[in-house]
């Protein structure tokens, strides 16, 4: 037992000091020269103050935005303070009535709309924080975003389309669009032009 | 399966193979102790850290004390992590003033890392200081990854070694492995995560002004501190509305690399791998994937090179890609078919070029169905444990793989060096087996196999799934175990089974609805956690000890060889008979039920 106590306390010591202190500095040193912006949480800023992150979904509930997927933060979605999903099981009720309610919304706002929802906005992300919807979830919505703004459908049409990201053959990665980002360049689309 | 899923299982395949081949070599150098040339400057560092330590590095242990050095480094980890969390309101690198943790879920959590399971009863961006996060947790991602990989080497010493007394040395394998291994790739990684968008900063918490305003209703609390009821009992709601979002930050790359590399799978935020910082885009998801088989897969070319038989290592590699495929299979169909009820309701779950479809429910749109499915199978076929979709939301059979993939004992590739020590027993009992059938003493390895090592073989086998059976059986006749769960019906079950599966195998995944950081789950969950880590570790040690005293001895006619296809299907069927056999009644009684009723709830 006596030649065991001096290398456990040693080799722990400076194993530790070397993973747990040296390593996460020197990552964040190279971190901040190499990748400044990613290393900082890709904020977005506009003015000069940050409101938002390219990463990070925020909640829209005002019809002349595109609306994210659902989140099932607590208390309120999209709280970063607290990530996560519903972790409603595929049989639980409270799943089928969440979607129900959440296609009724859907309509409600939007009632000449008669095409299928797509699943993704119905349903809650992994995160709640998701950034991103299907394509096919933003196309659903450009006929209520651009009768509400006042827009016409194609110039509203033709932002999902910019903004989208196509899946890529023989890379990974689904069809979607950051719904931040759009709805920032939808804003944009609205000024009076200077 | 359709073929972009197709495409993404064999791409992983390939490249995976073509990164874990060279590394294997070089981890059999480093396990030899035969250095490249370009890590001699390292090699001062070593020394001088011997020598303050009093290690003689050219000391060989045997198998006791090899075992007794490794389970005081691993007791130490115990005390040091638990400890942090307790006093990190003391400490410094506290930006957000995170209070200590409390004491049950401060050991859970404890015991949780330094078990290579990373089961997170926490919240990260709620409850750990950056201290804790990077001197507590990270630390013990390295030191519990390391500990597999010496056990691993320890066992392939004892089948190489002829009549020898000693294993190596527990604390030169657990240096080098750190220090030539997990270091230099985890800094590698670290840097590409960032590169994809993972933040790595000691900032305080950023707070962002959003475009449009939440509003939303919580129970109003009183003055005592507890939630107001009206007359009728109900809580008092009270409207509540935000224009701004608090985004959590913190030196989260530096974890998320060995995180994934050590298969430990503990996440820097609660939303682990599905959360936009931990894993921001597809191609950082790709990575992630074979980050988690990169090493494990390179230690069973390790293995093929250290016995001398190249052929040996590809039988187990066979074994282990066949169950892997077929696993992901059953995931990525039932996950893409979707969720019958939500169709029902007029949601479109078919896949096109605008959507990935599928049962979206817990899943990021960036990642969909495919890699999601892809993801779920390789962090349970691993003991890693991260997630990048809520396992919780997964149709019934797609829930169940990852269940499966477990109970297996996490050897289909499995925990850096637990997967591969966990196999080699299955392959020792494999041969016992055929040994039976065909009348002659089982050898594996030229290592005769005999009484003493089927004893230690049994217990390895047997610890895990009396620890699982046992624990979900009492979690589920105890009043304090009903109470966490979260769903109803054959699914509340599942949850309870999946957190002691996950448990007793070291993966740290969950059925998350269920509320474990209560102190019930808390200790019970501890407790299985260390046994099925150590209960394993020790009869495997053993094991290691009792071949390497052994002549090895030549091939003979009777030799049953162990690396054609018949030893793999011998393996394979060994694999799942046993660890399969032991939970099909209580399968039976969660995602199968559940699976009828979902498709026959007309």
């Amino acid at each position: 037992m006596k030649g065991l106590i001096r290398p456990v306390l040693v080799v722990f010591l400076a194993l530790s000091v070397l993973t747990g202190i040296a390593y996460p500095l020197l990552v964040t040193l190279v971190a901040r020269v190499a990748f400044p912006v990613q290393a900082a949480g890709s904020l977005l800023m506009r003015g000069g103050k940050p409101v938002g992150s390219t990463l990070i979904g925020q909640n829209f509930s005002d019809p002349k935005y595109f609306w994210g997927r659902p989140s099932a933060t607590s208390p309120q979605p999209y709280n970063a303070l607290n990530s996560g999903g519903s972790n409603l099981g595929p049989l639980n009720p409270a799943l089928a009535e969440a979607v129900r309610a959440r296609i009724e919304v859907l309509r409600a706002a939007d009632p000449a709309n008669a095409a299928p929802v797509p699943v993704d906005l119905v349903t809650a992300s992994a995160s709640g924080l998701d950034p991103h919807l299907s394509i096919a979830g933003a196309r659903f919505q450009v006929a209520r975003v651009a009768r509400v703004r006042g827009l016409p459908a194609d110039q509203v049409q033709r932002l999902v389309d910019r903004t989208a990201q196509p899946r890529q053959p023989g890379l990974p990665g689904e069809p979607t669009v950051n719904v931040l980002l759009l709805n920032l360049a939808l804003d944009e689309a609205a000024m009076p032009q200077r | 399966m359709s073929a972009p899923s197709w495409i993404l299982l064999v791409a992983y395949l390939v490249v995976l193979l073509l990164l874990s081949w060279p590394l294997g070599i070089f981890l059999q150098r480093v396990a030899d102790g035969d250095l490249p040339r370009w890590l001699r400057p390292l090699q001062g560092l070593e020394s001088l850290l011997y020598r303050a330590a009093g290690v003689d590095s050219s000391h060989g242990m045997a198998w006791r004390q090899y075992a007794v050095g490794l389970l005081a480094f691993n007791v130490l980890g115990l005390v040091v992590t638990y400890a942090l969390q307790r006093t990190q309101a003391l400490l410094p690198l506290n930006p957000q003033g995170m209070a200590a943790v409390s004491p049950d879920s401060a050991f859970n959590t404890a015991v949780a890392f330094v078990t290579n399971t990373d089961w997170q009863g926490y919240a990260g961006e709620g409850t750990m200081s950056y201290l804790t996060q990077m001197l507590a947790l990270t630390v013990q991602n390295f030191f519990s990854a390391a500990t597999g990989i010496v056990v691993v080497i320890a066992l392939i010493r004892g089948f190489v070694a002829r009549s020898a007394g000693s294993l190596g040395n527990f604390w030169v394998d657990v240096t080098r492995t750190t220090l030539y291994v997990l270091l230099p790739l985890s800094m590698l990684f670290a840097v590409v995560l960032v590169q994809q968008g993972t933040p790595q900063n000691l900032s305080p918490y950023a707070i962002v002004d959003t475009l449009d305003v939440t509003a939303w209703q919580q129970p109003k609390i009183g003055p005592d501190g507890q939630p107001l009821q009206d007359a009728a009992g109900k809580p008092v709601l009270e409207g509540m509305q935000t224009r701004q979002q608090i985004l959590a930050m913190g030196p989260v790359a530096s974890q998320e690399a060995i995180k994934m590399l050590g298969t430990n799978g503990g996440g820097f935020f609660n939303a682990n791998s599905a959360h936009p910082y931990e894993n921001p885009t597809p191609l950082a998801n790709v990575l992630q994937m074979l980050a988690i088989f990169l090493i494990p897969a390179a230690l069973v070319f390790m293995f093929g090179r250290m016995v001398g038989d190249r052929r040996q290592g590809l039988a187990v590699l066979a074994a282990m890609t066949v169950m892997f495929v077929l696993a992901t299979s059953v995931v990525t169909v039932q996950e893409q078919q979707g969720n019958p009820l939500i169709a029902s309701l007029g949601a479109d779950q078919t896949a096109s070029t605008l959507q990935s479809g599928g049962n979206m429910e817990g899943k990021e749109a960036r990642f969909g169905i495919a890699a999601s499915s892809l993801f779920a199978a390789v962090t349970t076929a691993a003991s890693c444990g991260a997630v990048n979709a809520m396992h919780d939301s997964f149709t019934p059979l797609g829930g169940a793989v990852p269940l499966v993939l477990m109970q297996l004992g996490e050897v289909v590739f499995g925990g850096v060096g637990s997967g591969l020590y966990t196999m080699l027993i299955f392959a020792i009992l494999a041969v016992f087996v055929a040994g039976l059938m065909i009348g002659r003493t089982p050898e594996y390895l030229g290592k005769k196999i005999e009484i003493h090592e089927m004893k230690m073989t049994s217990i390895a086998i047997l610890v895990t799934p009396v620890l699982v059976l046992a624990g979900t059986a009492i979690a589920v006749l105890a009043d304090a175990g009903k109470a966490g769960i979260a769903n109803p019906g054959a699914h509340g079950f599942s949850e309870i089974l999946y957190a002691f599966t996950s448990a007793g195998n070291n993966n740290g995944s969950a059925f998350a609805g269920l509320s474990a950081n209560t102190p019930f789950y808390n200790a019970l969950l501890a407790l299985v956690m260390w046994f099925g880590r150590f209960g394993v570790i020790v009869p495997v040690l053993a094991i290691a000890g009792s071949l390497a005293a052994k002549k090895r001895i030549p091939v003979s006619a009777g030799t049953l060889p162990t690396h054609g296809a018949l030893f793999v299907g011998l393996l394979i069927g060994t694999v799942l008979l046993v660890g399969l056999l032991n939970y099909v009644p209580a399968l039976a009684l969660g995602p199968v039920v559940e699976h009828f009723m979902l498709w026959h709830a007309k």
